[in-house]
């Protein structure tokens, strides 16, 4: 496929700005505004290196979603996040991170999203830009690329 | 409660244009002569346009200097406080760096020679086009005016035929009257 020009980062940040936002406040409340402004100058930062403008959206989500997690973990020890699996001492979305960071971006996203957040098909459609018919495949598609991967490995 | 509180995003355009992460920060000035859209690189002041569809300028400006376009109004203060003290009739001077990579040879010759036209005065397409080495390309000159990245700063209006006929201005040449009115080079 040729790859899709990537626009300015105004028509980009425009564009996502809202969706964002209102991802951050549902996975940190009143914790969001540092976190929304510490992901769009990550994507800044990163934004020169992108290759395709296919997919941004997914893209800045699951930038969100990583710094979310961070934001998360300093929220812990407050008591924050009680209904996070301990086990390990990180929130269960953390894992999902660094093991997810190979896949395609969209399908990164939907699996952070759906099992790491636990977020509904429409929602991630929502952060998406796609239909709910598309999220669940990349999700699937996402999970079963893991698991032949782990099968290598 | 869904969209990004206006302190937010202002907080966030501060910080990008802090951080040093834009290829261009812009905003839109007002002026005596109509909004003026303003963008500022790295290098300096690379954009002075009396058209502020944000749209296009936004895109002409990523294609020309990088894709990290973002309006930012920090960066564009200096110029903007220059332009109020020129429209106040202050300032005779601008002292601000520009950045014109985007100029080659002749085109950025001729616009380097342009800075150079005082306040108040007026030369010709003619008398430019020798200044910048080429005394038979009055007509290149011209061309070059209409294309000027950087009016006012760079002052176009300044350059008139040699009848004196004030010929052309990319911005009307209403506006063209008015600047150099207010430079009392025009009489009324």
């Amino acid at each position: 496929m040729e790859p899709v020009r990537i626009p300015p980062f105004e028509t980009f940040y425009d564009e996502n700005k809202d969706p964002v936002f209102a991802h951050l406040r549902r996975l940190l409340g009143d914790g969001a505004e540092d976190a929304f402004q510490e992901t769009f100058l990550r994507a800044l930062r990163a934004y020169p290196r992108l290759k395709d403008g296919r997919h941004l959206r997914a893209w800045v989500f699951t930038i969100a979603g990583r710094i979310a997690i961070d934001e998360a973990r300093k929220q812990r020890p407050r008591g924050a996040m009680p209904e996070v699996a301990v086990e390990d001492g990180l929130p269960p979305h953390a894992e999902l991170g660094p093991l997810t960071d190979e896949l395609p971006p969209k399908e990164r996203a939907a699996v952070v999203l759906r099992y790491g957040f636990d977020l509904p098909y429409d929602e991630i459609a929502a952060a998406l830009g796609s239909s709910e018919d598309a999220a669940r495949q990349a999700a699937s598609s996402g999970v079963r690329r893991l698991r032949e991967r782990s099968k290598q490995t | 409660m869904n969209t990004v509180p206006t302190g937010l995003d202002g907080r966030f355009r501060a910080a990008a244009a802090a951080e040093g992460l834009l290829d261009v920060a812009y905003d839109v000035v007002e002026s005596p002569v109509g909004d003026l859209f303003v963008g500022v690189s790295n290098r300096g002041l690379c954009v002075i346009s009396y058209d502020t569809d944000a749209e296009l300028q936004v895109e002409r400006l990523a294609r020309g200097f990088g894709s990290r376009v973002l309006r930012s109004p920090r960066p564009v203060e200096p110029t903007r406080r220059q332009l109020d003290e020129y429209f106040e009739g202050r300032r005779h001077q601008f002292d601000l760096d520009v950045d014109l990579r985007l100029a080659r040879d002749f085109g950025r010759a001729v616009l380097e020679e342009l800075g150079r036209v005082p306040f108040g005065e007026v030369t010709t397409y003619g008398a430019l086009a020798a200044r910048a080495g080429k005394p038979r390309a009055a007509r290149a000159v011209g061309t070059i005016m209409n294309r000027n990245p950087i009016p006012i700063v760079l002052p176009c209006h300044r350059v008139v035929g040699a009848d004196g006929s004030l010929v052309g201005y990319a911005g009307g040449l209403e506006r063209k009257q008015q600047l150099l009115r207010l430079e009392g080079a025009l009489l009324a």
